[in-house]
């Protein structure tokens, strides 16, 4: 889960990180009384949850509190990689002497927290590591003893050469560590990390990502979730158990197992059409689940054909046949739906169907050209029937 | 030979009495898998469908019966513990299927685990199975057959799909390792291929991977530089966009990290075959096997 920048502040601030006061503004009228209160020149920064908001416009500087209204009526309302900005940060402006920049991501292969520091902040980090790999400090951080003082110094000595400077850093970067833990985050980023004119080093930005799967231990943090983050659709998918991502083709899916759907949208890549979704039922398969399944892929307007592709292990084909019976007759389906059903209970779900004349096939590759055939023929009404 | 599991490995289920430990128990027991003993603190002294015996802690379980595997059906927010305790209690195969364990928990147990020269499968996997032998975990036992071929996959379905292509056409398997689909697990692709290239009864080995990570990219190195035996393989995701986690946690293009065009690339260059559709890879194993 990603967090916003001014949520992210907070929870730095929280720790003992460097960050400058700040207000949230929703209005013109907000930013400008946020940027009389803080005093002097500000930032307006667009809130939203997605990169290069500097690039798209998103962030401005304003001189006065009569400048920050109007940067904020800018930004207010601009949409920024298809989402609208709601709200603004509105901070002090920070005169700059360098920038910096420090984080600390998962590691996956050496199955530990990495911190990462490097003295060409303020850019797209992701750029450096792969122009200028050597231009990145790496630590890794073992679990058990946590981040080190000599690794905290060493990588202060890596951006600074005043000492004071490599201390204030070592104390920051522990600060961020320990604000890692606290919240489970899966990524930790401060960027740019700046020391201003008079010699103070700043976050002057902070990104926090949040491991989805220890939210169970943080209700307070879940309570941070921007629902404008997520297609209403996901939304309710994720409330339901459900994972859902909604892409822009046309053949909706519905498949149990995450690897098994991703394969499944490619095979219909594979055949020429697109996927208009991912969607995995997971393993246990109660009809109430399939028949949200459909619900939420019909409430996307660009699909045309549904395909199930179910591999029976836990999940029981009866089950889902069940589930698609009583989902015909809960929901107003216009699309065709084409099945394929294999494993557990197979015959017993294939009885089922027919019942309803719905037939179903054993095969992937099949399931997967019906649909995009008969999604063409939906596409060309003439040609049906 | 297989790898991981055979005929004699003993087994204990951690969570036997749960909805999904206990539906699994039977079928791993129905499979001829060695079920010799469950845990459920609080439940000690009872027993399983009047065949296996329930103690309240996994280190009785190893005392009473001489489990050297164990197999985790427990929710995410007690899984954990219940890693560490089988870590404790001498098992050499903590298979951990739960789903949802928090990140940063994977990363404090596993040293804790490998110093205690313990091996995790898992977490968020199927688990294994050597036909014939032994099975743990929940990979539908009937679809297998045994054979020359080593299975390894971060998918569970997905590679249910695979198996059954194999096993339609006649290509049994040695051992199929389902090493989940989280960012930290225990058990890397690179294991794997080390335990089937050291298997007398491995031939061939499919490789089934995933968006997100670097993972097989390391295992195409390894499998360049120090596999006899011929690999093929498949990567799912190509079509899956950038910064979503498509399902499971660790399937997600973190700015261009990640990609299938990567991890495709990555194989061919280092000799493995790569197929276009999953019922390809039989044809491919085929000529892998001469």
């Amino acid at each position: 889960m990603k967090v916003h920048e001014y949520q992210a502040r907070e929870i730095f601030r929280d720790h003992g990180l460097p960050v400058p006061l700040d207000r949230v503004a929703a209005t013109p009228e907000e930013a400008e009384a946020a940027a009389r209160e803080l005093g002097g020149a500000v930032v307006v920064k667009a809130q939203v949850l997605v990169g290069g908001r500097g690039k798209a416009g998103g962030v401005k500087l304003a001189a006065d509190p009569e400048e920050a209204r109007r940067k904020a009526t800018d930004i207010l309302g601009m949409d920024i990689k298809g989402i609208t900005v709601e709200r603004v940060l509105v901070a002090p402006a920070v005169d700059i002497a360098s920038e910096a920049y420090a984080g600390i991501v998962i590691d996956r292969a050496s199955r530990r927290p990495v911190m990462m520091v490097s003295a060409a902040g303020g850019v797209d980090i992701e750029e450096v590591a792969r122009s200028t790999p050597e231009k990145i400090q790496r630590v890794g951080i073992d679990p058990r003893y946590g981040l080190l003082n000599h690794q905290a110094t060493a990588l202060g000595f890596a951006l600074f050469d005043d000492l004071k400077l490599v201390r204030q850093a070592a104390d920051l970067f522990r600060r961020l560590h320990a604000a890692f833990l606290d919240v489970d985050a899966s990524l930790a980023e401060i960027n740019p990390l700046v020391v201003s004119e008079d010699g103070e080093l700043l976050a002057i930005d902070a990104k926090l990502n949040l491991d989805d799967n220890a939210l169970f231990r943080h209700p307070d943090l879940e309570k941070l979730r921007d629902p404008s983050d997520e297609d209403p659709a996901e939304t309710e998918a994720r409330e339901k158990g459900l994972s859902y991502v909604k892409l822009d083709g046309n053949i909706g899916c519905i498949v149990n197992g995450a690897g098994l759907a991703m394969a499944t949208m490619d095979l219909i890549k594979y055949y020429g059409a697109e996927p208009a979704n991912f969607l995995d039922i997971g393993g246990s398969s109660n009809p109430e689940k399939v028949v949200n399944a459909m619900r939420i892929v019909l409430s996307d307007p660009n699909v045309e054909a549904i395909l199930f592709n179910i591999f029976g292990g836990i999940t029981r084909c009866d089950d889902v046949a069940n589930g698609i019976v009583e989902a015909l007759g809960r929901l107003e389906v216009d699309v065709p739906i084409v099945i394929r059903l294999t494993g557990t209970n197979e015959e017993e779900a294939l009885r089922i169907l027919e019942g309803v004349g719905l037939p179903a096939t054993k095969s992937m590759d099949d399931v997967v050209q019906r649909a995009i055939e008969m999604a063409d023929r939906k596409a060309a009404p003439e040609t049906a029937r | 030979m297989s790898v991981f599991i055979d005929e004699s490995t003993r087994l204990v289920v951690q969570g036997i009495t749960g909805r999904d430990g206990s539906f699994h128990a039977r079928q791993m027991l129905e499979y001829g898998t060695r079920v010799v003993a469950g845990v459920v603190p609080g439940k000690g002294g009872q027993t399983f469908d009047d065949a296996v015996p329930i103690f309240h802690t996994v280190a009785e379980a190893v005392a009473e019966t001489g489990a050297t595997a164990s197999v985790i059906y427990v929710p995410p927010a007690f899984a954990v513990d219940a890693v560490y305790e089988a870590a404790d209690a001498g098992i050499e195969l903590i298979v951990t299927i739960t789903e949802g364990i928090p990140v940063l928990d994977m990363t404090r147990v596993m040293p804790y685990v490998q110093e205690r020269g313990a091996r995790v499968l898992g977490p968020n996997c199927p688990g294994l199975i050597s036909p014939g032998k032994s099975k743990i975990g929940i990979l539908p036992g009937q679809i297998c057959t045994p054979g020359p071929v080593g299975v390894v996959s971060r998918s569970g379905t997905l590679t249910y799909e695979v198996i059954h292509h194999l096993t339609g056409d006649g290509v049994g398997q040695s051992t199929c390792v389902g090493i989940g689909g989280d960012p930290i697990i225990g058990t890397s692709f690179i294991d794997c291929l080390e335990a089937f290239e050291a298997d007398p009864e491995t031939e061939a080995v499919v490789m089934i991977g995933e968006i997100g990570g670097t993972d097989e990219q390391e295992a195409a190195r390894h499998v360049e530089s120090a596999m006899t035996k011929p690999v093929v393989g498949f990567i799912a995701g190509q079509t899956a966009p950038p910064g979503r986690r498509m399902g499971h946690a660790g399937a997600i293009i973190s700015g261009s990290e990640g990609t299938a065009a990567e991890k495709i690339e990555a194989f061919r260059e280092s000799g493995i075959a790569v197929a276009r559709r999953p019922a390809d890879l039989v044809g491919l194993v085929r000529e892998a096997l001469g």
